[in-house]
């Protein structure tokens, strides 16, 4: 208590390698995590699952169910749950299967294949889950009916509205630039992934400086320099590594061939191209940005988290909570549209079974990721890499030959495991 | 006590189902001064308190600010005409930290509209200066702070955002004697800046002390207010129990 240093010192003489790198040790955790997760399936597949092929495969595998996991980490920090995030994207995905096969034909004259058709469909299927997810807020927030039950219910209403939407019909095919959104049908290629990773690598570096010169500028500690250089060689390497990785995976010759023959040509000889960053990916990287920003930078994610840290103090704050829940639920059934886009795109056609039993995936993402059912705590990257674990192990065992009993038996367990884990690292830092 | 009251609640009333939570009372305060709160559990005074800081709407009466009739429906009014309470659940968000509690509702932004933290959390460090010189632990959510180190976030809230009339549920219920100490302090030097002050407090000996006057309130309904120096402990406790001041009724 004598200490009379001053707060504006900048760092303390003794301090552990990660805090001097001021990284947050769960996300050092759930990295952890992934690592022994996929090194230990390539040991037993013999290499096959860390090739480029399959980490491409991967990514798109994870798209749709990571899109709506970083929603749901915003319900969860609000003390709410949504169970009806899968059959919503059923709902979604009808919309929009209608919307292009049929209504936007029949009703509009749009003739198939019409450059206006996929965006309108997209637009539509967003809109829906966007109006859905604000009734269901509004039930909960206005009306008082616990999250659980109303989302319960919309877990049996949504996926059986979609049901009727399509008579139960499966839609397809889907317009070819919707498709595009869909993982290998719609990729940047060499060229766009290599520039977009020195733009993603520019734009992380900035902010990085960005963020030092205005701790400088109101007299904080600053991490040494040293230190700085660290995070930004990481941050340069995971982002060219990434890019590298997707951009050694070669389209396949017949399939070059196939593309070439459509258009009358032959493969010129030694010719080869990448598949490259898919767009449902970079699609998924937008969503990331977008919402971190928006949990960190605005004042709806700071009321977000507040609420979900205390729900009394944040209304005695003059926050009003009951719309904000209508728009958690709403951010939530937009990204149910978006991610319904990318998995019924991925399967080149609508069908009444889409996105069964995601919700209990995105839920189980979300918390892997290190959200809490108490509310208050969570991060979007956190729920991301959430996806990527149970997408990985799900498609590790099925590569390994793991009956598919046991497959759930695994990931099951381990959603628990992950649980303990981060409830025995909280009671011991004391944080939460 | 000629001039205007900086608050004057006229002939407030709510119930909750049939139960008359807070019947007809009538309470004023000045600039500069503070007015204590007494009673038993349930006695209606947090109700009261609670029906100015816009938590709570009343059935029928009047609330005046500075003699003009104020309209007051929701924490976001009460705000707007100064109003600042400290509540006894000390009403932070734990996830938070202390900047983010403080701003919390009223956020500074950036030029793009985005919250800008590092000039929040400067701010901070300037008031806590002031109010709390020990207090160090602004990156760390304030469910790692101490009683005392939580309670001045939530005092420095209301001294931040210029509060005139300043409602303090009991503010001292979860301290220890230092930090007891150092909030009364504080209510000095507020009273002393010209804030008016509810305070809400057990502690009848406390409350003699800080408080300029008493109200005393029993089973929703006022029993009386009195100067403190017109009264002993034992008046303002046989007010309590009793429901009427022994001299009066002598």
């Amino acid at each position: 208590m004598t200490d009379t240093s001053t707060d504006t010192t900048p760092a303390a003489p003794k301090r552990t390698l990660i805090q001097s790198l001021e990284i947050d040790l769960r996300l050092l955790g759930m990295i952890g995590a992934f690592a022994i997760v996929c090194i230990t399936f390539n040991l037993l597949t013999e290499g096959r699952f860390l090739t480029p092929r399959n980490i491409f495969n991967l990514t798109i595998q994870t798209a749709s169910v990571a899109i709506m996991a970083t929603g749901m980490v915003f319900v969860i920090v609000t003390r709410h749950i949504d169970l009806a995030v899968g059959a919503l994207l059923a709902t979604c995905s009808a919309m929009m299967a209608m919307t292009q096969t049929t209504w936007l034909p029949q009703y509009l004259g749009l003739e198939l294949g019409h450059p206006l058709i996929p965006w309108i469909a997209i637009a539509v299927g967003i809109l829906t889950g966007a109006l859905i997810g604000a009734f269901q807020g509004w039930l909960v927030g206005y009306m008082a009916i616990p999250a659980f039950i109303v989302t319960l219910g919309g877990l049996l209403v949504w996926r059986n509205v979609g049901w009727y939407l399509t008579n139960g019909q499966t839609i397809g095919p889907l317009d070819e630039t919707y498709r595009a959104f869909g993982g290998i049908s719609g990729t940047l290629g060499e060229f766009w992934s290599w520039i977009f990773g020195l733009v993603a690598t520019a734009a992380a570096l900035w902010i990085l400086a960005a963020s030092r010169r205005n701790k400088k500028a109101h007299g904080f500690p600053l991490k040494p320099l040293w230190a700085e250089g660290v995070v930004a060689a990481i941050v340069t390497i995971g982002i060219m590594g990434f890019i590298w990785i997707l951009n050694s995976y070669q389209i396949p010759s017949r399939v070059l061939a196939r593309d070439f023959a459509a258009r009358g040509l032959e493969v010129p000889e030694g010719y080869s191209a990448a598949y490259g960053l898919p767009i449902s990916v970079l699609l998924l990287i937008a969503v990331a940005v977008v919402m971190t920003i928006v949990a960190r930078r605005t004042r709806l994610g700071r009321y977000i988290f507040a609420t979900g840290g205390n729900p009394d103090a944040a209304e005695l704050s003059g926050i009003n909570t009951r719309l904000l829940t209508v728009k958690v639920f709403a951010i939530m059934g937009a990204l149910c549209g978006l991610a319904a886009l990318v998995a019924s795109a991925r399967l080149a056609n609508h069908s009444n079974d889409i996105g069964t039993l995601d919700e209990l995936r995105v839920i189980a993402a979300a918390v892997i990721g290190g959200t809490a059912l108490s509310g208050g705590i969570g991060t979007i990257y956190g729920a991301i890499l959430g996806a990527l674990i149970m997408q990985s192990l799900q498609s590790g065992m099925a590569m390994v030959g793991v009956d598919a009993p046991l497959q759930n038996i695994v990931v099951g367990a381990v959603l628990v495991l992950a649980v303990l884990i981060d409830i025995i690292y909280r009671r011991r830092t004391g944080a939460g | 006590m000629t001039q205007t009251p900086l608050v004057d609640l006229r002939d407030i009333c709510l119930s909750f189902g049939g139960v008359r939570a807070v019947d007809h009372v009538s309470i004023d305060l000045h600039a500069g001064e503070v007015v204590g709160l007494l009673g038993h559990n349930g006695a209606g005074k947090s109700t009261l308190i609670k029906i100015l800081s816009g938590a709570y709407q009343k059935d029928s009466g009047e609330i005046r600010i500075n003699g003009e009739l104020a309209d007051i429906n929701s924490p976001r009014d009460a705000r707007r005409y100064n109003i600042e309470t400290i509540y006894q659940t000390l009403a932070l968000a734990d996830n938070l930290d202390a900047a983010s509690n403080l701003f919390l509702g009223r956020e500074l932004t950036t030029a793009l509209g985005f919250v800008n933290d590092a000039q929040m959390e400067a701010e901070t460090r300037k008031i806590m200066a002031r109010l709390n010189p020990n207090f160090k632990k602004l990156k760390e959510p304030v469910s790692a702070l101490s009683g005392g180190q939580r309670q001045s976030v939530a005092i420095a809230r209301a001294v931040y955002f210029n509060a005139k009339i300043l409602i303090m549920d009991e503010p001292t219920a979860a301290l220890g004697v230092h930090e007891t100490q150092m909030v009364a302090d504080l209510i000095k030097e507020l009273k002393a800046q010209g804030l008016g002050i509810f305070l809400i407090s057990h502690d009848t000996r406390e409350m003699l002390d800080l408080c300029d006057r008493v109200s005393v309130m029993k089973n929703g309904a006022l029993v009386g207010t009195e100067r403190v120096e017109d009264v002993t402990e034992d008046d303002i406790l046989s007010m309590i129990i009793m429901g009427k001041n022994p001299k009066k009724a002598a």
